[in-house]
């Protein structure tokens, strides 16, 4: 039998319960992150993708590479572009060749396992370019799975790997629903974009944002309301990757469609 | 209780005594929980510094005015200006002492990532001058002709 001070006690635990599980399923929202002035830290940096403008051309690709010394001929890459094409009759393409690191210098569509889909220019519905990074998300299950502490969110909310830490286990990689992790070739720990953070903290922009000729990448501060990147979150039509995650990405797109995941 | 059984927990407990005070050393003092709590700010403090230290490569535009403003003027009256100089002329580094020279990028599939014509109705590509890569002289380096800092026809070699 249930005594009153119990059952008082549970509700209190229930509500408390019910109220947290809220807040964690609750949908991204910058205007939040914005307005958080209580955090220590003045600084959030967040990134911007202007899917219209960028044409494939993979700079961006080939100067990550280099900045960041991820060994150029490795099939692995910290920021890469995709095309998506999707034609008249509903088919829907997708590549990504090399991570675009030469661009994208053909129509045909590289399926993989060394077979190409030549695309007639009449059939073309839609066809576009997204680059892709790590989203530096508010919530990053990627720290929340690392067993020693080795990849965690700075104060300014880029993820970081530390590689002396690092066992190599994996988790990290298997975690993130937007596979930009992997294992360095020559470190052997995981590596990730940290939107190259020793560019970021001396003021400069990213080599990726640098490297770009059409204005298609751009970083900021959110928490600087004066920033042109933070201007266009909050007033301009912005969508983010994989909402339903709740991982709270910070990378904003404009311009993307269904078929982007 | 009989020796047996407790010379072992002695044993037992050395070791488990010798493991904290071997993890007092090595554990950095800056290790542990940090702003964002245990779920997301458990970490060495120190990395975040040893991040910033990491050298610049790609030093911009800017760097390369500074002893070749000529080269610069002249491109940016074309509508090259847009393309940052180390995109073709490699990362600068420490350019002038390391490297000494670099490596210019004049292969034809360094001009075909723009201007390999696709006709992608959403996207800028298509408002971008291109040829078809298998028609327009397919054999030859595009700088046979062209000269990628006068890009318009008028600079045709």
């Amino acid at each position: 039998m249930i005594n009153r001070r119990d059952f008082l006690k549970n509700t209190v635990k229930g509500i408390a319960g019910i109220t947290l599980s809220l807040s964690a399923i609750e949908i991204i929202d910058p205007q939040k992150i914005f307005a958080d002035k209580t955090d220590k830290s003045k600084v959030r940096w967040v990134f911007l993708v202007d899917t219209y403008k960028c044409v494939g051309c993979g700079f961006c690709v080939k100067a990550c590479k280099q900045e960041n010394e991820i060994p150029y001929d490795a099939n692995v890459t910290r920021t890469w572009v995709e095309r998506y094409v999707i034609t008249k009759d509903g088919k829907f393409f997708a590549d990504t060749p090399k991570g675009a690191r030469d661009g994208f210098i053909t129509g045909k569509i590289d399926l993989g396992q060394g077979k190409f889909q030549d695309i007639k220019k009449e059939d073309i519905d839609k066809a576009f370019f997204v680059p892709k990074l790590c989203n530096q998300c508010e919530n990053p299950p990627c720290v929340q799975v690392c067993p020693v502490g080795a990849t965690y969110q700075a104060p300014d909310g880029v993820v970081l790997v530390d590689r002396k830490w690092c066992i190599g286990c994996g988790y990290c990689i298997m975690g993130c629903p937007y596979g930009v992790r992997f294992f360095h070739p020559v470190y052997h720990t995981a590596e990730k974009c940290n939107f190259c953070y020793h560019r970021i903290t001396k003021g400069l922009k990213t080599a990726c944002v640098q490297a770009c000729p059409f204005g298609a990448r751009q970083i900021g501060n959110i928490k600087d309301p004066n920033d042109p990147v933070t201007k266009i979150i909050m007033t301009e039509r912005v969508g983010i990757l994989k909402e339903e995650y709740g991982t709270k990405p910070q990378v904003y797109y404009i311009g993307l469609d269904k078929e982007v995941k | 209780m009989k020796n047996h059984v407790y010379r072992p927990l002695i044993v037992v407990l050395c070791l488990i005594g010798l493991i904290l005070i071997a993890r007092i050393f090595y554990v950095p003092k800056d290790f542990g929980v940090h702003e964002r709590g245990y779920m997301y700010g458990w970490y060495r403090e120190g990395n975040t510094e040893d991040w910033t230290k990491v050298a610049v490569k790609y030093q911009g535009e800017d760097y390369c005015k500074g002893c070749h403003p000529d080269k610069y003027d002249s491109i940016m009256k074309t509508p090259h200006a847009i393309i940052q100089c180390e995109n073709c002329h490699g990362p600068a580094i420490e350019h002038p002492s390391n490297p000494q020279k670099l490596a210019i990028d004049k292969s034809r599939a360094q001009c075909l990532r723009c201007h390999a014509s696709l006709p992608y109705p959403t996207s800028g590509r298509a408002k971008i001058r291109g040829i078809d890569p298998e028609k327009h002289n397919p054999d030859i380096e595009c700088v046979m002709c062209h000269n990628p800092h006068k890009p318009s026809l008028e600079g045709l070699k």
